[in-house]
């Protein structure tokens, strides 16, 4: 197979069900990609090649027989490492979890793609604790960026980002707590999506931000995000927070298009505190689809803050038994965050609480008049590796927790998004752009995600990262 | 609380010693900085008014 890197999933899984492809080609295609490209990027920590194999088999024998092998059939895949893949302890990006027992089975999500036929190939690099933006890891290196290995790849879901953009695996699962599926969407120039809140199940998966925390896939296609978020809907008791909503398929829904779809930019918040490459962004795409109007989400700032605050303290308290008896053993960034949490007043953050009540209610009003909201993903393309502070409208500020400025405030109330990837002639560095829809409409991002990457507004393309 | 250094470090030792959690030297500009942002932002939330009526959303619904 000469192509396989830029095989969407739902390139292979229409191959492999139409017999010109098997699974297990797919799979070794994948594993052979990944050996070659990982040492030098770092996506992964863990491949399970052995249980892919065998799985392939499965899918193969499956076709032969018959059956049908699933719409994601013979799709290799990976997950972050905070997932429970069976055999192997969740890591969650730490060098504490490293003393955990192995898995004694697959989260929710893993086994609800592997019924649809598609097949895991490995555990992916991370933040650590998903407390991050960067991509980076003090104890398993940074996960890089495919477009120039010099620089972050976004996180705290890196390594999905890194295996994603390289063509290591189409598709990857990743949580996002506050930016983490859109962050590194942005910086690999991939397109992912951050479903609406209660969407996904995060049955075995370690938490971080019970109030905040989602799950999601990134991909190269609108298309394959679709596919596996369809994929994955649906209830588990695993998962106190998850809906019993029902099932919403929206692969069906893309060919619609945008008619009908009411589009405006975010002004006021998301029309400052950021590189011109941003709102450009922004602009190439509103321009892409004739949306003229602006929206102001008001008190957005105090959104993003008030995400801070929950974030910080319920963080905290995830984390404070161990914080006590292995402080030693964490990224130091992430425990003096961590410590710093919990030294925070009880009263901020029912008061934060308070406030995303409110503003949920004021967003959604908004909602009545437009359906998707269009606002930059980061405030900049990805910085290099290592880089401990940027500048943004003429304030030097750290990059670790800034990256997620636009993230924030959307995650907050639970809202779902989707990142598309814009890239500039001249510029070997994409930045990303949030489309934002009221819940549980993500067939209303989606279907403009699929407009803009047909029509070429969008694109993610492999990265031409050959290895080293 | 203020974002006044001397403040910020004072609050450390008694939030270490009343939570039981260790704060080792490395640890404390770091914990300090965090708290000073945290400070920081805060200010929004706080400035934005509630009615007394106003409930928090601990188990959000979209």
């Amino acid at each position: 197979m000469t192509d396989f890197a830029g095989m969407t999933g739902a390139d292979i899984a229409a191959a492999v069900r139409n017999g010109s492809m098997t699974a297990r080609t797919a799979v070794e295609a994948s594993l052979v990609r990944t050996e070659k490209l990982n040492p030098s990027l770092n996506g992964f920590t863990a491949i399970t090649a052995e249980r892919a194999l065998s799985r392939a088999d499965s899918v193969d024998a499956d076709i032969a027989a018959g059956r049908d092998p699933g719409p994601l059939a013979g799709v290799p895949f990976a997950v972050k490492n905070l997932f429970d893949v069976k055999g192997l302890s969740t890591l969650a990006g730490s060098k504490i979890n490293r003393d955990l027992p192995p898995a004694g089975e697959d989260a929710t999500l893993i086994r609800r793609m592997e019924a649809a036929g598609a097949i895991l190939t490995g555990a992916l690099n991370m933040g650590e604790y998903a407390y991050d933006f960067t991509g980076q890891n003090v104890h398993d290196g940074a996960s890089r960026n495919p477009h120039d290995p010099d620089h972050m790849s976004g996180g705290s879901s890196g390594g999905s980002g890194t295996a994603t953009a390289s063509g290591m695996v189409p598709i990857t699962l990743g949580s996002d707590t506050n930016g983490s599926i859109r962050v590194p969407s942005s910086l690999c120039g991939l397109f992912g999506l951050k479903p609406t809140y209660g969407r996904l199940s995060r049955g075995g998966t370690f938490p971080f931000v019970a109030s905040l925390d989602h799950l999601g896939p990134i991909a190269r296609s609108a298309t394959d995000l679709a596919l596996s978020y369809d994929a994955m809907q649906g209830p588990d008791p695993q998962d106190p927070a998850c809906t019993d909503r029902a099932v919403e398929p929206v692969t069906g829904e893309l060919d619609r298009g945008i008619e009908g779809l009411r589009i405006a930019k975010a002004g006021g918040y998301f029309a400052s505190g950021a590189l011109p490459e941003a709102f450009e962004a922004v602009q190439r795409v509103a321009a892409a689809v004739n949306a003229t109007r602006t929206v102001d989400i008001a008190d957005a700032k105090a959104a993003r803050g008030a995400a801070y605050l929950i974030t910080m303290a319920e963080g905290a308290s995830l984390h404070l038994d161990r914080m006590r008896t292995r402080h030693a053993d964490y990224d130091p960034d992430v425990r003096d965050r961590l410590i710093a949490g919990a030294m925070i007043p009880g009263a901020w953050v029912t008061k934060a609480q308070k406030l995303r009540r409110i503003f949920r209610d004021t967003v959604l009003k908004l909602f009545e008049e437009v359906d998707v909201i269009l606002a930059p993903a980061t405030p900049c393309r990805a910085p290099k590796i290592g880089q401990q502070t940027m500048v943004l409208d003429g304030v030097e500020m750290p990059v670790r927790p800034n990256m997620g400025i636009f993230t924030q405030p959307i995650s907050f109330i639970g809202l779902p998004v989707v990142s598309v990837p814009v890239w500039t002639e001249g510029e070997k560095l994409p930045i990303g752009v949030q489309l934002i829809a009221a819940p549980w409409r993500e067939d209303f991002v989606l279907r403009l995600a699929h407009h803009l990457e047909k029509t070429g507004a969008v694109c993610a393309p492999v990265a031409k990262h050959q290895g080293s | 609380m203020t974002d006044d250094k001397q403040e910020i470090d004072s609050l450390i030792d008694a939030m270490a010693a009343y939570l039981g959690l260790p704060v080792e030297e490395a640890y404390r500009a770091g914990i300090a900085g965090h708290l000073a942002v945290a400070h920081t932002i805060a200010q929004d939330v706080l400035a934005f008014e509630t009615s007394d009526e106003a409930e928090p959303a601990p188990v959000f619904k979209a």
